[in-house]
């Protein structure tokens, strides 16, 4: 990819928690108008990944570069107003609170009443209907409060909202996880609106099956390092399944327990790579 | 894209129904309240048919449901915003003493005194907003704690000052009337006395509604009850709006303490122990949810009427005013179960048709 310069990039990045190694020279690029799909198990470091991309936590070491320029982020404002937005998976939308208000919050759409200035709320439910209405949800009452709408309805809108507000860089935490399948293809679909409005899109998921119909990259973390960064035309949906469930650990513990399986009832149980295979997996 | 990708059906036109009006009554916040509001005025026009539906009936309800009402109103914007004030009843009494002992005894023009006691409020307020948002501690402790604080210094301060646990004379002081026609006022129509703070307590109303509906800083209160992390990372001053709320209480506390001290031409140190509850209640009645986030002023207003209404009516009605207390207690509960059951109503129907938009 040396033809195009990326968004967003960071390298040799490490972050460290007193002698914990979360992450350990991990290098990633982040193209405009592609999703990237950052994939790994628990505990791989993918939440610390994204809590330095949206400047919640500043590396111990490497560098950060946004548009080609070093950058040193202090805050997740800073990141935001720059135009690296993020949707975490419950954090950004107020339950009891209208889609509309929602939407518009922290953004307030504002005109004059003389000399005060009173909340533009026409102006704030006609465009969550149209903006919302152009990513495919339709919202026939923006009074709802957004807790009684599901869970891929919810994602959207916060999606949406990233969009609207001009977002370059669009970091999705584990969007799609605890969703059902159409709820999680309703999301899938925005992802692939911002991806088709040029935003860089980085997609957080454990589950590659929501990442291979959408991703132009994907990057595999493991352990806090990175374990595979390939471009969609490098790998099947078979290689990406595989190196997800952890590859040779995965045949070891398949053949582990098939020897399970075979040995005489009593010493069952107690073979220890089996633990250890989970453990370490 | 390849074929195994989920595409996503577009959604006819008729499965679009509208909101409907049952819906959408239910998803007034205020309807727990306008229930029992008409069916305490029910009650007591059946009772009382003769003083209730007099215009007098009217101006001794209004009376003590206005000063209710303003503080209800503060009380409500704060707990929207998600957290409690269990000083706003003392706030009253501490505010008038400050006011009341300035003016006699150090020979004060009233109004200096008051400004005074109006910074002490603002201050108190301040203090009680930033305990809460830098420690962490629920504001009911620490409310809790500033209430007793004040509470044991009104009385301790006013016996080594007066040595009485009054401070009386304050009609006496330079720029007492004008204070009178401003705070407290009785105001003749049709022949019957209406309190001025009937006018203070609309016009707040209005103004409180107004800031909490029509404005931005209003969507901040209702965030920063709502979910205070998720309005922080998107930007809203969730500390600042709470600090703010705290200082809102604490100046409704001082402007009802000055309207008691111009009405009674004194200030007694027990005043206002015991009304912070009422206030709460007032605010719960009103729609208000304990764990923020949800709540009207406009319902808090209309707890203030059913308070008023139940301590006029019971005496009207002839009965032992000993059951005023037993009587709200039973009205906090009726009304607190409409509401709960409105908006679970509500919310059942709302997700049911998500369900069907997304489900299929």
């Amino acid at each position: 990819m040396a033809q195009k310069q990326p968004l967003l990039e960071v390298r040799h990045v490490s972050k460290m928690f007193g002698s914990v190694i979360a992450l350990s020279d991990v290098s990633a690029q982040f193209y405009a108008g592609e999703v990237t799909c950052l994939l790994g198990d628990n505990g791989a470091g993918k939440s610390t990944l994204i809590k330095i991309l949206s400047g919640v936590y500043q590396p111990t070491e490497g560098d950060y570069i946004f548009e080609g320029k070093k950058v040193v982020l202090n805050s997740p404002r800073e990141a935001l107003a720059m135009g690296i937005a993020t949707v975490y998976q419950d954090l950004s939308l107020i339950p009891l609170m209208s889609v509309w208000r929602n939407f518009f919050l922290g953004e307030e759409p504002e005109k004059r009443f003389g000399p005060i200035k009173g909340y533009d709320i026409k102006f704030a439910k006609e465009t969550v209907r149209s903006v919302l209405g152009q990513m495919g949800i339709l919202i026939r009452d923006p009074d709802q409060p957004v807790g009684t709408m599901s869970g891929g309805e919810r994602q959207s809108i916060a999606i949406s909202r990233a969009i609207y507000f001009g977002a370059k860089v669009l970091i999705l935490d584990e969007p799609t996880a605890a969703l059902g399948v159409k709820q999680a293809g309703l999301v899938l679909h925005h992802i692939v609106q911002a991806k088709r409005r040029g935003l860089a899109v980085i997609f957080i998921t454990h589950n590659p099956n929501h990442a291979w119909p959408v991703g132009d990259h994907f990057i595999i973390l493991r352990r806090g390092r990175v374990l595979g960064d390939y471009r969609r035309d490098e790998l099947t949906q078979a290689d990406l399944m595989n190196l997800m469930a952890g590859g040779e650990d995965l045949v070891k513990l398949q053949q582990e327990l098939a020897a399970l399986l075979e040995a005489p009832l009593g010493v069952a149980g107690e073979s220890p790579n089996v633990q250890e295979v989970i453990s370490a997996s | 894209m390849p074929a195994d990708s989920v595409r996503i059906a577009p959604v006819p036109e008729e499965q679009l129904v509208r909101v409907g009006f049952v819906r959408s009554a239910f998803r007034r916040v205020e309807i727990g309240a306008l229930i029992g509001a008409v069916a305490v005025w029910l009650l007591f026009a059946a009772v009382a048919p003769g003083n209730w539906l007099s215009v007098t009936g009217v101006a001794r309800i209004l009376d003590p449901a206005s000063t209710l009402g303003i503080m209800a109103i503060a009380v409500a914007l704060l707990m929207i915003g998600g957290e409690f004030d269990l000083s706003t009843g003392v706030m009253t009494g501490t505010t008038g003493l400050v006011a009341g002992l300035l003016s006699t005894r150090m020979g004060w023009n009233l109004w200096p005194a008051m400004f005074v006691a109006l910074l002490f409020a603002l201050g108190i307020g301040y203090v009680n907003g930033m305990m809460v948002t830098r420690t962490g501690l629920p504001s009911f402790i620490v409310t809790l704690a500033t209430f007793f604080v004040l509470r044991g210094a009104n009385v301790g301060v006013t016996r080594l000052v007066t040595e009485q646990v009054y401070v009386g004379g304050i009609d006496k002081t330079a720029g007492f009337d004008l204070a009178r026609a401003i705070f407290n006022t009785g105001i003749d129509v049709f022949g019957v006395e209406f309190r001025s703070s009937i006018i203070w307590w609309v016009v707040i109303a209005v103004l409180a509604s107004w800031v909490l509906l029509r404005t931005k800083y209003g969507s901040w209160i209702f965030a920063a009850g709502g979910d205070a992390n998720a309005a922080r990372n998107l930007g809203v001053p969730a500390t600042q709006v709470k600090v703010a709320l705290f200082m809102t209480t604490a100046t409704a506390g001082w402007l009802v303490g000055m309207m008691n001290i111009v009405r009674l031409r004194s200030a007694v140190a027990s005043q206002g122990i015991g009304q912070e509850f009422v206030y709460i209640i007032a605010a719960t009645i009103g729609g208000c949810l304990l764990t923020g986030g949800y709540g009207s002023v406009i319902g808090a207003s209309v707890g203030a009427i059913i308070f008023g209404m139940a301590q006029v009516g019971i005496v009207f009605a002839g009965w032992d005013t000993d059951w005023f207390y037993s009587f709200l207690g039973v009205m906090l509960l009726a009304a607190v179960l409409v509401n709960n059951y409105t908006r679970r109503r509500a919310q059942e129907i709302s997700l049911a048709a998500a369900k069907a938009r997304t489900e299929g």
